[in-house]
């Protein structure tokens, strides 16, 4: 029963793949794609319901070598569960929105297959009992994000060295892949000190006998390393933004709501390796705060929608990583579940304009979207208040824990930056929201007619928007809480598969109510409102003061529009040497020339001594005479004064 | 069913010689009498496979016939664990190759076919012989009906591609001759007369001194590098790969490459362990470089045929490093890499030479949103892209997975840099592979000349099926080739590590394969045959 969770999308992309084309009717295409992410939703709330959890099970035995056995096996607990109802929870959402998104696609088929083969693949990540599962899924989604990115494969996109969609989906791939060198380096490191890949063994181990503190930072390090190309932090970020030349519902389910939050579940399910090397999580809170800030900046600037919300991404994933390094994986998990809430609600909302738009993306060349798209609008409205962080929205209990820990376990300079990056959070979400839906159209009245969306398309929207209003429930911190007697439901929950790594860290249940956390509780939610007030004051009616703001300081402004460069960074001093060096230097002259030259010349060497000793041969009986004789001389002479 | 290993060994002989006297003109009748002798000896070779009894070392279906007596040169066959699955990859290959030469050979059929059952029984030969001179000749063998298939059949530059082959693979013979006779002089002095027997010999090799051992050592591993080939030995790979016609191209990459992989194992690894151990360091550096170079290659080309032939020096090292990190993982892994890796390159050929066979040109630029006129092929393609790239669930992954956990706990290697250093192939691979795949597939149409490109037809999906359906089956299961070679891997594993470090978790391994192997070699009458169970 449980292995259907995974293997019912492995069901759907088959039946997909195989029937999709004869099967022809969008709506059962859609359906049968839906039901195989719906059913194994059903299934893990019924799971979550009554209790059946920790399990393992085993699916099949996988390979076996000397002392290295690896099985195809699930195991169902608590984080695995969570992980489990939100992406085949949000999937299913996102599976009825693209029925509407995707109608009149040539290849409507294909694209349900890609998307349920993703969701294969994010489940197997989640549920995996050892590493090598998990780095079958991570992979895989690897996969299914490259072939949903390159979807409409004939398209152009624009960004740096990139001319195709699939060059977008390309460099997704291969960024992704110098992450997973860390990955596999981890699994090495990992087996030949635990002489096991199975997470229970390898946590029960840290935990039992903690080992060379330097080794645990090399292991934590590596993780982290592949959890920077799958959760785009820096340095290896620059894929996501390209990664919007998917389909929107992509973006929505696998560039936010999903695979990018895989580094933080790696995390989470490895937080007693991290608990072990401080070294390795203050490396991984200052990388998500840099991350953070880094990412908001940018997404001040974007004129593309869905590039706004790319860097919004990964800045809200930088807010993750800083609660993962300071050892607060609660709120980081918390942050995840709130965050694939709003933010899959914004991708979808982004979505539905651009459909009405008639694939416009740039809001320069919108505005006044409210009366057209009524309900498209205030569900982008309270998914935008939400991720603004504004009481009693789900987003201000998830990013005041995080900053209320990082604060408490960190470090000020910490906090100060998250905070920063939440004001510049607050700041462009509404320099969007206001720019797609207020003020007036500034697009052609008269030959764009814009228009809400149909309903399979607005449904998710209203319920994603609601638990992007209500989500923050989960999460209640104590400071709160105590007051109206409401636990923290998502503390609770998760503390059996967390106390190990609390353990370590001699964490134990906050029961002091600390002053300060109100204190700095009023200034995150007066940071988002100001945020919120000086753009709407900027864009709601058209000012000037972003104009004159960005010719003021115009050497920041064009450092921020060109992303600070970093692709052209990459592209110099990486990419283009490494081409020249496989190219001209090894292709053209090292193979070439030189050893293959080497070889040849052997030969021309051989011809040249052959056409010596070629003249040896003339023939005349009395020169090979002579020559016996000769030798026979020569020989007599060695043997007698030899 | 102990004469299962000569019926099979035989019956691309008796397909040659019945083809000799087909008429010439009779096209059809040759093609498809070469196909059904190769499914023939496919059916043999799966029987022989699936009866093969994994948990025992004992030689099986083993038979011993009397050649040059007073030299103890025999003909002696039969089939450990390694053998039996190297025996299967170059069965199950065959048919698909001579499917593939239907089309593509169009003129001296009667030759090509002939050459192609010759080398098929060299092939089987090689992989079955259980006496060093036996196993040489049929070493040889192999090199003539190859360089008349590269040489007659080639493009522009065959001539001098099959003679490049022949003299490179020549000069690693003749090494690996001396080798074979100075071994054999050396059993002497034990055993009282010259010696080819392998299974004598390999309990006489590994007590020899180190210094002995190591020229014995160079003598064969120059052979088996120079066929893998290692680099630097590996420039006659991409003009031989290029040049050879599209069936001969396919039998380099999904039979003949494996060859030095499989000599490696068997006359280097077993036979010569303190030697394989002393050079275990400078045979993974080689490997370890010709993963990068390799890749890096492979990332230089415009030309889809020697990008992919470029590709095959780089997963070769994975191999390579896997058997020379001498622990069970990494010989485990660089076992089953062999299988898989045939299978992926072979099917990345057949896409290019389908490529190809549309539109005459390899040059990737020359394509180009080809997927929207050739959706099959499009996927059949991804998936023997992302093969070769290692994902894990197709069947690349797990050999180079276990070949890099192997190099990274080596002892011998004794450092983590070659499976750091290897793992970042990863990158180079996806980069390469998606490169190619990209260049093909997506993109806008721009070329008119790419609006003709029709899809797979009937007659190319029956050759890219059965590896579409391997790729997908081994990923998932690879049980069904690692259990073959799981006791072989370990009891070899152990035996290294016994004579390193005196001991070993493999110990029970390594007694129950010696002990097998002696009631092996006892239970072999001197008489006519005999069978051993």
């Amino acid at each position: 029963m449980l292995l259907l969770i995974p293997f019912l999308p492995l069901l759907g992309f088959a039946i997909l793949s195989f029937f999709g084309k004869r099967l022809q009717s969008e709506i059962v295409i859609g359906s049968i794609a839906t039901a195989m992410v719906a059913i194994p939703f059903v299934i893990a709330g019924t799971v979550l319901l009554s209790q059946g959890y920790p399990q393992t099970v085993t699916a099949f035995h996988w390979f076996k070598a000397g002392s290295l056995t690896v099985d195809l096996a699930y195991s169902f607990d608590q984080l695995s569960i969570l992980f489990t109802l939100i992406i085949t929870g949000i999937g299913t959402l996102i599976h009825v929105y693209s029925i509407g998104y995707m109608h009149g696609d040539r290849s409507f088929f294909r694209f349900f297959a890609y998307l349920n083969l993703f969701i294969f693949m994010m489940l197997n990540l989640v549920l995996a009992d050892n590493f090598v599962v998990t780095f079958l899924g991570w992979e895989g989604v690897g996969l299914a994000s490259y072939l949903l990115i390159g979807f409409w494969y004939e398209r152009r996109f624009d960004g740096v060295d990139i001319v195709w969609t699939g060059d977008a989906a390309k460099k997704a791939f291969v960024m992704n892949r110098i992450g997973d060198v860390g990955m596999l380096v981890a699994m090495f490191l990992v087996f030949l000190h635990f002489g096991s890949l199975r997470y229970s063994d390898v946590n029960a181990a840290v935990v039992a006998v903690p080992i060379d503190g330097t080794i645990m930072t090399i292991i934590a390090l590596c993780l982290f390393l592949g959890a920077t190309g799958k959760s785009a932090q820096l340095p290896l970020y620059t894929w996501l933004p390209d990664a919007m030349a998917g389909p929107t519902p992509v973006s929505a389910l696998i560039h936010a709501a999903t695979m990018v939050t895989s580094g933080i579940f790696l995390l989470a399910r490895c937080a007693p390796i991290f608990a072990l090397s401080p070294t390795a999580m203050n490396i991984v809170a200052y990388i998500g705060v840099a991350t953070a800030l880094f990412a908001a900046t940018m997404g001040l600037v974007q004129n593309d929608i869905k590039k706004v919300l790319a860097y919004s991404t990964v800045s809200q994933l930088g807010f993750m990583f800083a609660a993962l390094g300071v050892g607060a994986t609660t709120a980081a998990i918390f942050h995840v579940t709130t965050h694939a809430f709003f933010k899959a609600c914004l991708f979808l909302g982004a979505g539905s304009v651009i459909h009405g738009m008639h694939e416009e993306q740039d809001i320069q060349k919108m505005g006044g979207l409210r009366k057209y798209m009524p309900v498209t609008y205030s569900t982008f409205l309270i998914s935008s208040i939400a991720i603004a962080g504004i009481f009693p929205f789900s987003g201000f209990f998830s990013k005041d824990e995080i900053l209320w820990n990082v604060y408490d376990k960190g470090s000020p300079i910490l906090w100060g930056g998250l905070v920063l990056a939440a004001f510049c959070t607050a700041f462009y979400m509404f320099r969007l929201l206001n720019l797609t839906f207020g003020g007036k159209e500034r697009f052609d009245v008269y030959h764009t007619k814009p228009h809400e969306s149909p309903v399979t398309m607005t449904f998710p929207l209203v319920v994603l928007s609601f638990l992007a209003m209500v989500g923050g429930l989960l999460g209640i911190p104590h400071a709160l809480g105590h007051i109206i007697h409401i636990p923290n439901v998502l503390e609770e929950f998760l503390l059996p598969v967390l106390s190990p790594a609390n353990q370590i860290l001699h964490r134990v249940q906050p029961t002091e109510i600390h002053s300060i956390e109100y204190i700095l509780m009023l200034v995150s939610l007066g940071i988002g409102l100001l945020g919120i007030a000086i753009a709407s004051s900027w864009y709601r009616i058209e000012s000037d003061s972003p104009k004159i703001l960005s010719e003021k300081f115009s050497g920041v402004y064009r450092l921020l529009w060109n992303k600070y460069f970093v692709d052209e960074l990459y592209g110099g001093l990486i990419v283009r040497p490494l081409q020249k060096l496989s190219s001209t230097i090894f292709y053209h002259s090292v193979d070439t020339i030189g050893i293959d030259g080497l070889v040849n010349s052997t030969g021309t060497l051989t011809e040249i001594l052959s056409s010596f000793f070629r003249r040896l041969q003339t023939g005349i009986v009395q020169r090979y005479a002579l020559f016996m004789m000769v030798g026979i001389a020569l020989t007599l002479l060695w043997l007698l004064f030899a | 069913m102990h004469l299962i290993l000569l019926l099979t060994l035989l019956t691309p002989l008796l397909c040659a010689t019945i083809l000799g006297f087909i008429d010439r003109k009779e096209a059809s009748v040759l093609k498809y009498t070469a196909l059904i002798g190769s499914c023939f000896s496919l059916v043999l070779a799966f029987i022989a496979y699936a009866s093969f009894d994994s948990s025992s070392h004992v030689i099986q279906f083993a038979l011993n016939l009397a050649w040059m007596k007073q030299y103890d040169i025999g003909f002696r066959i039969g089939a450990d664990g390694l053998g039996i699955v190297m025996l299967m990859i170059s069965a199950g290959m065959m048919p698909i190759i001579l499917l593939s030469a239907f089309r593509t050979i169009l003129n001296r059929e009667k030759e090509f076919y002939i050459l192609m059952m010759v080398l098929q029984f060299g092939m089987f030969g090689i992989v079955l012989s259980l006496d060093l001179v036996l196993f040489y000749v049929f070493f040889e063998l192999i090199l003539i009906p190859l360089y008349f298939l590269i040489g007659m059949w080639g493009g522009v530059g065959r001539i001098r591609a099959a003679t490049k082959f022949f003299i490179y693979t020549m000069v690693g013979s003749l090494a690996m001759l001396i080798g074979i006779i100075w071994l054999g002089m050396i059993a002497k002095e034990t055993l009282g007369t010259f010696s080819a027997d392998l299974l004598k010999l390999r309990v006489i090799a590994p007590s020899l001194s180190i210094q002995l051992q190591s020229w014995l050592f160079v003598a064969f591993g120059l052979a088996f590098a120079i066929k893998v080939p290692l680099v630097p030995f590996h420039t006659w790979l991409p003009e031989t790969y290029t040049e050879a016609p599209l069936p001969v191209t396919l039998t380099l990459a999904g039979m003949v490459f494996k060859l030095g992989l499989f000599g490696f194992i068997r006359y280097g690894i077993d036979l010569f362990p303190s030697a394989s151990a002393y050079f275990a360091p400078l045979v993974a550096t080689l490997a370890v470089i010709g993963i990068i170079y390799g890749a890096l290659l492979a990332l230089a080309q415009t030309d889809m045929k020697k990008l992919v032939a470029y590709s095959v020096i780089s997963h070769k090292g994975f191999i390579v490093l896997g058997l020379f990190s001498l622990t069970a993982e990494g010989l485990q892994g660089g076992m089953v890499q062999i299988v898989n890796n045939g299978i992926a390159t072979v099917a990345l050929f057949l896409c290019v030479g389908i490529l190809y066979d549309r539109r005459k040109t390899y040059e990737i630029a020359e394509f180009g949103g080809a997927a929207t006129l050739m959706p099959i092929l499009a996927v059949i393609m991804g998936i023997a892209s992302f093969a070769s790239a290692a994902l894990p669930g197709l069947n690349g992954f797990v050999g180079e997975f276990l070949s890099l956990t192997g190099a990274f706990r080596s002892g011998f290697l004794n450092s983590w840099s070659y499976a750091i250093l290897g793992a970042t192939g990863a990158v180079l691979s996806a980069a390469y592979s998606l490169k190619l795949y990209n260049g093909v597939m997506f993109g806008a149409r721009e070329n008119s000349r790419n609006d003709m490109l029709s899809d797979l037809r009937p007659f190319e999906l029956v050759q890219l099926i059965p590896l579409m359906i391997l790729i997908l089956l081994l990923g998932f299961f690879p049980h069904y080739v690692m259990s073959k070679t799981d006791a072989f891997s370990r009891a070899l594993a152990g035996s290294l590590e016994i004579r390193a470090i005196g001991t070993s978790q493999y110990t029970n391994d390594v007694r129950q394969r010696e002990a097998d192997l002696r009631s092996s070699q006892a239970g072999v009458p001197k008489q006519e045959s005999a069978p051993i169970h």
